[in-house]
């Protein structure tokens, strides 16, 4: 596949580009070639360095939807087995934009909730870029209450850009639909993990993405609204996407700081798509990590603390 | 063209108001234009027909503290966690600064945040009250309002009464980031801790309510009802008409609407409203709570 560039990786790629067309060249009818060459080998590897190692938030934002990185059906298939898809609402449709399936993660048997890009434009277009439908919701739902039957531990993994806003999903409940999950994935007496994997999107990405612990990867985020809209809403202009990026704290480190996340999973230089096993072996031992500590432990206070968790939320002034 | 314009242009088009008009609702001796059947009408004869049009029932915005006064049994309401004030803890900037829009909102409408909740009885039986007051930066939902509706839960599960909300709200307040989309799941938590114990929650949507607020609290409600007129809905119209790429249907997101397609209960008119949850908490609110000793 032909790499996909991001805009602010554009000069680094311009110089590797020049390095590649160099080192083509006959080395040994120009000897003064190699010094040139080495030089220029140190010049990639510094901006590379400068370019990768502090990213802006607005620049994670542009990683976290990179085109190659590692999406659902990527974890599913290097991290799960004995995979068994569970569809539809039982209502309306199957919305693929929301994967729900029984599965194994090493010695954990789990039900597994994960918002579904795809990974070419045929499954973009079946799976409305990931971005769910209210039957979506409604599964995953399904899901979450059949978990809770069955005492199965319940993981999620968020890429969401955000609920779909069309037509139909207003008028089939969009909003009914969301903050139904958000209800019972509250009280739900099993644990659960959450991990940021890519986008995540405000209402959608929450209706599958709280509970006892939220993993992030480093360049994945979760934003009460994406960048480019609050940059439309405030400044009517959605190319100010960096500055509102900044000001929505929705980085990983962000999060950790507000006491949101409780983790970060680094990531190799430049982003999850350069080394996508490493990455997602490490989701598969954190998550286990995590399971083994919540399944130690019994329901009710479980279930007590997640919703201390929620309530610690918020910064005001008591006004006394 | 944003949601908050749309919202705030719809907003002027209602307030055909000479000037002088305070922030807390209009002075009486002043004559206002209904936006509906476009007759002129006497402030003093709004006021005294809950803010309705006596002519063809439009239903103007009534300030938060006015909804819950039109709801309670006379003089049972009292206030509690009035003090919680927003901070900005992100120290947001972008555009305006979130610390002088919120001194702002506070001047206009002498309110500490866009919620107010309380105690009080509806026909005798005890509950937890609460309004959102839209002129307060779109009655959006930061930490203080949805600390306010979480503490409105709590408190009418540790002494088993009903909750009656008042929505309308712009959605989650983007100014305080992640801390403001958490409080749609905090919400969500408490409504869901107040159903597994047994006790009703009765909500009644406004115009208008959209966003994260319609996607957590507000429609959790075992009981919903909605005003005549509102619009209210998840994405604001102009998303989705950006989303379609074709105009809107008539009537879309109206109240009328989201009664046939099943999303709520009853569109009822503001001078039913009080006798009509009364009934309902009549049928939901358990006999312990009612004999509890009714009154606040």
């Amino acid at each position: 596949m032909a790499r996909f560039v991001m805009e602010f990786e554009r000069p680094l790629v311009e110089l590797e580009e020049k390095l590649d067309e160099i080192s083509r060249l006959d080395a040994a009818a120009l000897p003064e070639l190699a010094a040139e060459i080495a030089d220029l080998e140190r010049q990639v590897e510094q901006l590379r360095q400068t370019l990768y190692s502090a990213l802006s938030p607005w620049e994670k934002v542009q990683v976290s939807r990179h085109p190659q990185r590692p999406k659902a059906d990527d974890y599913l298939e290097a991290i799960f087995t004995d995979v068994v898809e569970l569809r539809g609402d039982r209502a309306y449709a199957d919305d693929q934009a929301i994967l729900t399936a029984l599965a194994t993660l090493g010695g954990h048997r789990v039900m597994l909730l994960a918002h579904r890009k795809g990974r070419n434009t045929k499954e973009n277009v079946a799976r409305n870029f990931g971005s769910p439908h209210p039957e979506g919701f409604r599964k995953a739902e399904r899901a979450m209450r059949l978990a809770a039957r069955f005492g199965l531990p319940v993981v999620t993994l968020l890429d969401t850009a955000g609920a779909s806003p069309g037509l139909e999903d207003e008028e089939r409940g969009q909003a009914w639909a969301i903050a139904q999950c958000l209800a019972t994935l509250s009280d739900l007496p099993v644990p659960v993990v959450v991990v940021g994997i890519g986008e995540g999107g405000s209402g959608g990405a929450l209706a599958i993405g709280f509970g006892d612990r939220l993993i992030m990867l480093e360049n994945a985020y979760y934003s009460v609204i994406s960048p480019e809209m609050c940059a439309v809403i405030l400044f009517k202009d959605a190319q100010k996407a960096p500055e509102t990026a900044s000001a929505l704290t929705l980085t990983a480190e962000d999060l950790v700081r507000l006491g949101i996340a409780d983790e970060i999973v680094p990531e190799p230089l430049g982003g999850a798509h350069r080394d996508p096993a490493v990455v997602m072996a490490e989701v598969a031992v954190r998550v286990e990590v995590a399971l083994d500590a919540l399944r130690a432990e019994d329901p009710g206070t479980r279930t007590a603390r997640r919703y201390e968790r929620l309530r610690a939320i918020g910064v005001f002034s008591t006004g006394a | 063209m944003s949601i908050n314009d749309w919202f705030k242009q719809r907003e002027s088009r209602r307030y055909t108001v000479s000037a002088g008009a305070t922030a807390d609702g209009l002075p009486d001796g002043v004559w206002r234009k209904c936006p509906d059947c476009g007759k002129t009408l006497y402030q003093g004869e709004v006021v005294k027909s809950l803010s309705v049009c006596p002519h063809c029932g439009h239903h103007f915005e009534l300030i938060a503290r006015d909804r819950i006064l039109a709801l309670v049994d006379d003089g049972t309401f009292a206030e509690t966690d009035a003090g919680l004030c927003s901070l900005d803890p992100l120290r947001f900037t972008a555009c305006k600064p979130y610390a002088g829009a919120l001194e702002k909102a506070q001047e206009t409408t002498g309110l500490a945040e866009a919620a107010i909740i309380g105690r009080a009885s509806i026909d005798g039986r005890p509950v937890v009250i609460g309004a959102l007051d839209f002129r307060f930066i779109g009655a959006s939902m930061g930490s203080v309002v949805g600390e306010k509706i979480t503490r409105a839960f709590e408190i009418a599960l540790a002494e088993r009464r009903g909750v009656v909300l008042v929505v309308a709200s712009g959605g989650a307040r983007m100014q305080e980031g992640m801390l403001s989309l958490m409080q749609m799941a905090k919400t969500a938590a408490a409504a869901e801790r107040l159903a597994k114990a047994g006790l009703p929650y009765v909500s009644v949507l406004v115009d208008p309510t959209y966003g994260g607020v319609t996607a957590s609290f507000a429609v959790l409600a075992d009981v919903i009802f909605a005003e005549p007129g509102a619009l209210i809905g998840f994405a604001g119209p102009r998303l989705v008409e950006q989303t379609i790429r074709r105009s809107l249907p008539k009537g879309f997101q109206s109240a009328v609407s989201l009664v046939e397609h099943g999303m709520i209960d009853g569109v009822v008119s503001r001078s039913e409203l009080r006798e009509r949850i009364g009934t309902v908490l009549g049928y939901l609110l358990p006999d312990d709570a009612t004999t509890a000793g009714g009154a606040v």
